[in-house]
């Protein structure tokens, strides 16, 4: 499958490089061109493709994007971001704006207990070690084109460095907006390593200020080591004209435990690519998902985990709704490598479709070759049962509230999961506003800015 | 009266299950229903909720001299129906207290009142839960998920009480339950006794009417009520069993 040279973005590619290249130190050079001219053998994916078979990107291609190569003033950003403070959720927030890295002093700055936060592109100059010793080395790149893309462009994103035995006990939340600026390409690379030992609970929230169209390409590698602990959420909530590719590698080392949880709330086309690594015996992964698609919107989740050793866990749970014209598609697939006895691996994907012209396709596959595991998976398309409607409907609540309470009912299995209180209570709140079709994108980074609401339910435990 | 029914046929799927059903009941009356399994109770008091599959075919029902039956089941509970589910559904994620929340407000809108204010809903809630001798333990819980069959049956008791209809038909509230929570359930609908409200009970047995005391005893056979009492019949049934009125019924 050679590119189309006819498509309007190759054109561009060569020129985004040139453009960037300034940015970044010869080394980095060499790969990003090396990376372009794979891509550029490759090309970009389309529905002939086994991968890509339900999810056509023909019409997100097509447009006139613009990458943000210029040079930018961070700060004069910076202010224009930081309008509302955090009122619930005790996070430390970075910006990352139109896939540049807004900061007021530092691009990068290491803390008193070791951990280091900051730009990736300054990473890169400032600590090369570290950066080279995993950048890129959890990634498919070979064969996937947005990796290829995204080596080649990207022009930055997030670098954690947790030191050993440490533990972050204020969560990081990583802010990517797009928006102001018609057609605009972003390309964001992150990358977060755990030492031994360490803990860190990261909150990646996508959205889109207003109503422009935009591509996005977003690769995170995060390495979990030994004993380490990485509790991450995502949050995607972009207008209907974006595009977001987004790719997950989790690499875990043994006894780690890993818990990501996406939260896809609203997008035009969402593609996530999951690929969990499991290389340490006693590491645990809990791979959960919660995607609400109604108009025409598009959503996708790839989830690869693969168990390459004895006694691991891993379990995959992801629900939708879909509503109106909107098309949904699951892949999971787990493949337990021959020495990998005594895993434990599930999968589960349930849906409920709402209309009879939205689309649910979803294959769920196991690929086993050790004897002695526990493995299932489940997937299943529903429609909101009958009898839970007219229970509800007879304790005088009208049909529009009672599918709603159902439909929240069902999210709420995924939302329970999310173990930082103030977040789960933000992200239950958007769950119900996105059910009742009031969820704006323009609540504006939604996790911090928007005033506390009228709470639908009553936590009794705090008022007896 | 407050609902009188006349000459109710209903089919599921095609299948006629009640042929000619008449019911009058008044206000601070107390009705039994009693029949064999599969008579058709559970399927008259679906008909009279509102339930879509159950279509009525021939008859009518009203309810405080309201025609009930082109009316949505939210709005015949809004008018103060309540069913006591024979089999109360699991709804995971939704919390009893969201539950009634959300139907107490909807009941008063529709009757153009206001809201209940949170401190006044928890003081309601917290009063009720009394009644049925619910713990706190299980309002915080999504409505009948993981319940035991007694603590289903409670539920549907308390949330009786939470919403006070002027109608309550409790389908089997008795069964599966032990003598203990039986009483509870039991005292339950008697303290919620008005004169102005009225209970329809559907059972199999005669134990549940030796604490909750029926005006009238119906017996419900073959999508028909046969024969209409006191509180005797369900004793005398009781004694005879199902088999006299088979018999009777072909004589
Ligand atoms: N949803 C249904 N679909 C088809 N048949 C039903 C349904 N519900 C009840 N029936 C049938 O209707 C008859 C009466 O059932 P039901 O009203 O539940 O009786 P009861 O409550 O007296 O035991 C039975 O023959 C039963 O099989
Ligand atoms: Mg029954």
């Amino acid at each position: 499958m050679k590119m189309q040279k006819s498509q309007p973005l190759f054109q561009k590619l060569d020129q985004w490089l040139e453009e960037s290249q300034g940015f970044f130190n010869a080394n980095c050079q060499a790969k990003r061109a090396e990376a372009l001219l794979k891509l550029k053998k490759l090309g970009l994916p389309d529905k002939k493709m086994e991968k890509w078979r339900n999810t056509d990107l023909s019409e997100a291609l097509k447009f006139d994007y613009k990458l943000w190569t210029k040079e930018f003033s961070p700060a004069q950003i910076q202010n224009d971001l930081f309008q509302c403070d955090v009122h619930d959720l005790d996070a430390f927030t970075i910006n990352l704006y139109r896939g540049r890295y807004v900061y007021q002093d530092q691009a990068i700055f290491k803390m008193e207990n070791g951990a280091i936060i900051g730009s990736m592109a300054a990473a890169i100059e400032k600590y090369p070690e570290l950066v080279s010793q995993h950048f890129d080395k959890y990634t498919n790149s070979e064969n996937k084109a947005f990796d290829l893309l995204n080596t080649a462009l990207f022009l930055d994103g997030l670098f954690i460095y947790v030191p050993k035995n440490t533990k972050l006990e204020q969560p990081i939340q990583l802010i990517n907006a797009v928006g102001r600026e018609e057609n605009t390409f972003v390309q964001n690379r992150n990358l977060i390593i755990l030492e031994e030992g360490s803990e860190l609970t990261l909150i990646h929230c996508d959205d889109s200020y207003d109503y422009k169209r935009s591509f996005t390409n977003s690769l995170s590698e995060f390495y979990i080591g030994k004993n380490a602990k990485l509790d991450h959420y995502k949050i995607q909530n972009i207008n209907n004209n974006s595009f977001l590719i987004n790719s997950d590698y989790f690499y875990q080392e043994r006894d780690s435990r890993l818990n990501t949880n996406k939260m896809i709330l609203n997008g035009g086309l969402i593609r996530n690519e999951v690929v969990n690594t499991i290389n340490g015996e006693g590491a645990e992964s809990d791979i959960l998902g919660l995607y609400l698609a109604d108009e025409k919107q598009h959503i996708d989740n790839q989830v690869f985990v693969e168990h390459a050793v004895p006694n691991c866990r891993s379990n995959e749970l992801f629900k939708g709704i879909v509503d109106d014209y909107a098309h949904a598609v699951f892949n999971g697939h787990i493949l337990v490598k021959p020495d990998a006895q005594k895993t434990l691996a599930y999968q589960n994907n349930n849906n409920i479709i709402l209309t009879d012209k939205a689309k649910i396709n979803t294959k769920p596959f196991l690929e086993i070759y050790a004897d002695d595991v526990k493995c299932s998976h489940g997937a299943t398309i529903g429609q909101l049962d009958e009898n839970s409607l007219f229970y509800i409907r007879q304790r005088g609540i009208g049909i529009d509230n009672a599918r709603m309470l159902l439909m929240y009912a069902f999210a709420a299995e995924v939302i329970n999961h999310i173990k930082i209180e103030s977040l789960r209570t933000r992200i239950d709140d958007m769950v119900k506003k996105r059910l009742r079709g009031e969820l704006s994108i323009c609540d504006q980074c939604v996790l911090q800015c928007s005033t506390p609401e009228y709470h639908f339910e009553i936590d009794m435990a705090k008022i007896d | 009266m407050l609902l009188n029914i006349k000459d109710l046929h209903v089919s599921i799927n095609g299948k006629e299950i009640l042929n000619g059903v008449n019911l009058e009941v008044n206000k601070g009356e107390v009705h039994a229903i009693m029949g064999p399994n599969g008579t058709g109770k559970s399927t008259l008091a679906a008909a009279i909720a509102g339930k879509e599959a159950y279509e009525v075919t021939q008859g009518s029902i009203s309810f405080n001299g309201k025609d009930i039956l082109d009316m949505q089941p939210e709005v015949r509970a809004q008018e103060g129906i309540f069913l006591g589910f024979q089999y109360p559904v699991e709804i995971p994620g939704v919390s009893i207290t969201n539950f009634m929340r959300t139907a107490l407000n909807e009941i008063k809108k529709y009757h153009g009142q206001e809201p209940l204010t949170a401190a006044a809903f928890l003081k309601k809630m917290n009063e009720k839960q009394k009644l049925v001798e619910i713990t706190s333990k299980l309002k915080n819980r999504s409505v009948n998920e993981g319940f035991s069959g007694g603590e289903k049956k409670k539920n549907e008791i308390f949330q009786m009480a939470m919403l006070e209809p002027q109608l309550a038909i409790l389908d089997e509230t008795d069964s599966g339950l032990d003598i203990d929570a039986l009483k509870i359930v039991a005292n339950g609908v008697n303290k919620l006794k008005t004169p102005d409200n009225a209970t329809v009970v559907i059972t199999h047995y005669q134990r549940l009417l030796d604490f909750i005391v029926p005006d009238f005893v119906h017996i419900l056979y073959d999508g028909k009520i046969v024969m209409t009492g006191g509180k005797e019949l369900a004793l005398e049934l009781e004694e005879k069993g199902y088999e006299w009125i088979k018999q009777r019924v072909k004589a």
